[in-house]
C-alpha cells in the first residue's frame, strides 16, 4: 500500500475533515482540517493498515500572500511500510492560531512543536512544556519566522543589546534540559526514588 | 649574581671575556613599564570564544604549522579567571551576549580582547534579529581581524599588534585596567553609539527593514 492509498483511507474515513489531497514532487500531502487533526494523526498512528509509528518533523509554513493561510506541517513516516505521508493543517492567520498537541502521540514531538511555537506563535493545547525553545524566554519581540517580521527585528539594536544583556543565561536550563531524565534510568534504585519526589513532585 | 667570581672559575671565562669596560654584565636598567610589558606580552593566555567557523581558524593557528606558541600564547586558559586576552572567534548572537560579558567581568586585570573575523567585529552577513552588530557593543576591543574568516596569519599579524599595543603601555596609568562600568540600562556605550555603529552597510543597505 502506497502513500496515496493511505490517503484515499483518510478521505474515506473523515469525509469533509480530510479538506485536499494532493501529490508535489513525488510526495503525498493531505490537507486536513484543525478540529480533527489530532484525531486523524492518532489513526494514522493506530490503525495497523497504516502504521506511521515515527514522526519525522513538524514545522510550519507562513507564505508571503496574506490570503493564503498558515500551514503547520506533519512529516509521517511508516518505519515498517517505508512510506512517507505529509499532514497540513492550514490555519486562518488572522484567526485563532491553536492545534491539538501530539506529544501523547510520539513524544519526540515536544522540543518540534516548542520550535513552531518559538518561530511562529503557533500554540500546542495540551503541550507538557510550551515555552521557546531558540530564543531565549523572555524575548518580547515577536515569532521571527512569521513573514510580517522584519529581519532586523521590531526594537532598535540598543533595545536589542539591552534586553540580551539583562537575561540570565543560567535560568534557562532545567532538569529536564541537561539530561537527567535521559539519565535517570541508569541510576541505582536509592537515588531513583529520591530523585523521583523531586522538585516536581511526581514521576515524570 | 655578584657572588660570581670572575677569572677564578674557568666556565665564567666567557662572560669575563665579553665585559664591556666600565659596565657589569650582572645587572641591566630598564623602566619598569618596558620590563613589565615585555612580561605581559610575551605571555599572553588566551581565552578562546569559538562560536563559530574563525575558531577553526583559531584552532589552525593554535596547533602546530601556524603555532601560535612562538609568541608566548602555548597556554589556553579555558577558565577566564586565568587569562589575559579574550579573542572572541565567531559571530555572537543576542543569546550569548550576556555571557561573553560575565566571562569579561570574570577575567581579571591585565586583560585585552581581540575580534577575530567580520561578524565578531560587525555583524558580518548576519545583519538579522539574532546577531550583536560587532561585540564592542558589549565588551572593549583591542584588536580587531577582518577576515571571513581571518587566515592565521591575519589571526597571528592582530596578536602581533596587541603585543605592540602592549609594549607601548604605562604601568603607572591607571585609567588603562580600570574597569569600564555598565550604564544604569546595562549599556557599557551610550544607545544612540550603538543604534550609529550597528546601522546597515555594504549590500545591507540595500536590504529594505521588512525584508
Amino acid at each position: 500500500m502506497t502513500a496515496k492509498d493511505s490517503a484515499a483511507a483518510l478521505g474515506q474515513r473523515f469525509g469533509r475533515d480530510v479538506l485536499r489531497t494532493f501529490e508535489s514532487c513525488g510526495d503525498t500531502i493531505v490537507l486536513v482540517s484543525r478540529d480533527r487533526a489530532h484525531e486523524i494523526l492518532a489513526w494514522l498512528r493506530d490503525d495497523p493498515a497504516q502504521t506511521f509509528d515515527y514522526l519525522t518533523d513538524v514545522t510550519a509554513v507562513d507564505y508571503r500572500d496574506p490570503e493564503l493561510p498558515l500551514e503547520v506541517v506533519y512529516q509521517l513516516r511508516s518505519l515498517t511500510r517505508k512510506i512517507d505521508l505529509r499532514v497540513k493543517i492550514p490555519l486562518d492567520k488572522q484567526g485563532d492560531l491553536t492545534v491539538d498537541s501530539v506529544v501523547d502521540l510520539w513524544r519526540g514531538a515536544d522540543w518540534l512543536e516548542r520550535e513552531v511555537y518559538d518561530m511562529f506563535g503557533v500554540t500546542f493545547r495540551g503541550h507538557p512544556d510550551l515555552r521557546r525553545i531558540l530564543m531565549w524566554e523572555t524575548y518580547a519581540e515577536g515569532y521571527p519566522l512569521r513573514k510580517d517580521f522584519p529581519l532586523r527585528g521590531q526594537f532598535s539594536r540598543a533595545e536589542q543589546t539591552r534586553q540580551a544583556l539583562a537575561a540570565n543565561p543560567e535560568a534557562h536550563y532545567s532538569m529536564e534540559d541537561l539530561s537527567i531524565a535521559e539519565a535517570f534510568g541508569d541510576l541505582p534504585p536509592d537515588m531513583r526514588e529520591r530523585l523521583a519526589r523531586g522538585e516536581r513532585g511526581e514521576l515524570r | 649574581m655578584g657572588l660570581i667570581k670572575r677569572g677564578d672559575d674557568p666556565a665564567n671565562q666567557d662572560l669575563a671575556e665579553v665585559e664591556v669596560a666600565g659596565v657589569s654584565p650582572n645587572f641591566v636598567t630598564t623602566k619598569l613599564s618596558a620590563l613589565s610589558n615585555w612580561g605581559r606580552a610575551g605571555s599572553l593566555w588566551p581565552m578562546p570564544f569559538g562560536t563559530a567557523c574563525c575558531a577553526i581558524e583559531f584552532m589552525a593557528t593554535a596547533a602546530g604549522r601556524y603555532d601560535i606558541s612562538r609568541f608566548g600564547m602555548e597556554r589556553m586558559a579555558f577558565s577566564p579567571r586565568q587569562s589575559d586576552v579574550l579573542i572572541c572567534a565567531g559571530r555572537l548572537p543576542f543569546k550569548l551576549a550576556p555571557v561573553i560579558r560575565r566571562i569579561w567581568d570574570q577575567m581579571t586585570q591585565p586583560k585585552w580582547a581581540i575580534s577575530m573575523g567580520a561578524c565578531a567585529s560587525s555583524g558580518g552577513i548576519f545583519d538579522t534579529y539574532t546577531m550583536v552588530q560587532g561585540i564592542d557593543t558589549i565588551i572593549p576591543v583591542d584588536v580587531y581581524v577582518p577576515g571571513c574568516p581571518p587566515r592565521p596569519e591575519g589571526l597571528l599579524y592582530g596578536i602581533m599588534l596587541l603585543q605592540k599595543k602592549i609594549k607601548g603601555e604605562n604601568v603607572f596609568d591607571g585609567s588603562l585596567r580600570t574597569e569600564i562600568q555598565a550604564g544604569p540600562d546595562g549599556l557599557l556605550l551610550p544607545a544612540e553609539r550603538i543604534d550609529e555603529i550597528s546601522e546597515p552597510f555594504g549590500n545591507s543597505v540595500h536590504q529594505t527593514r521588512s525584508a
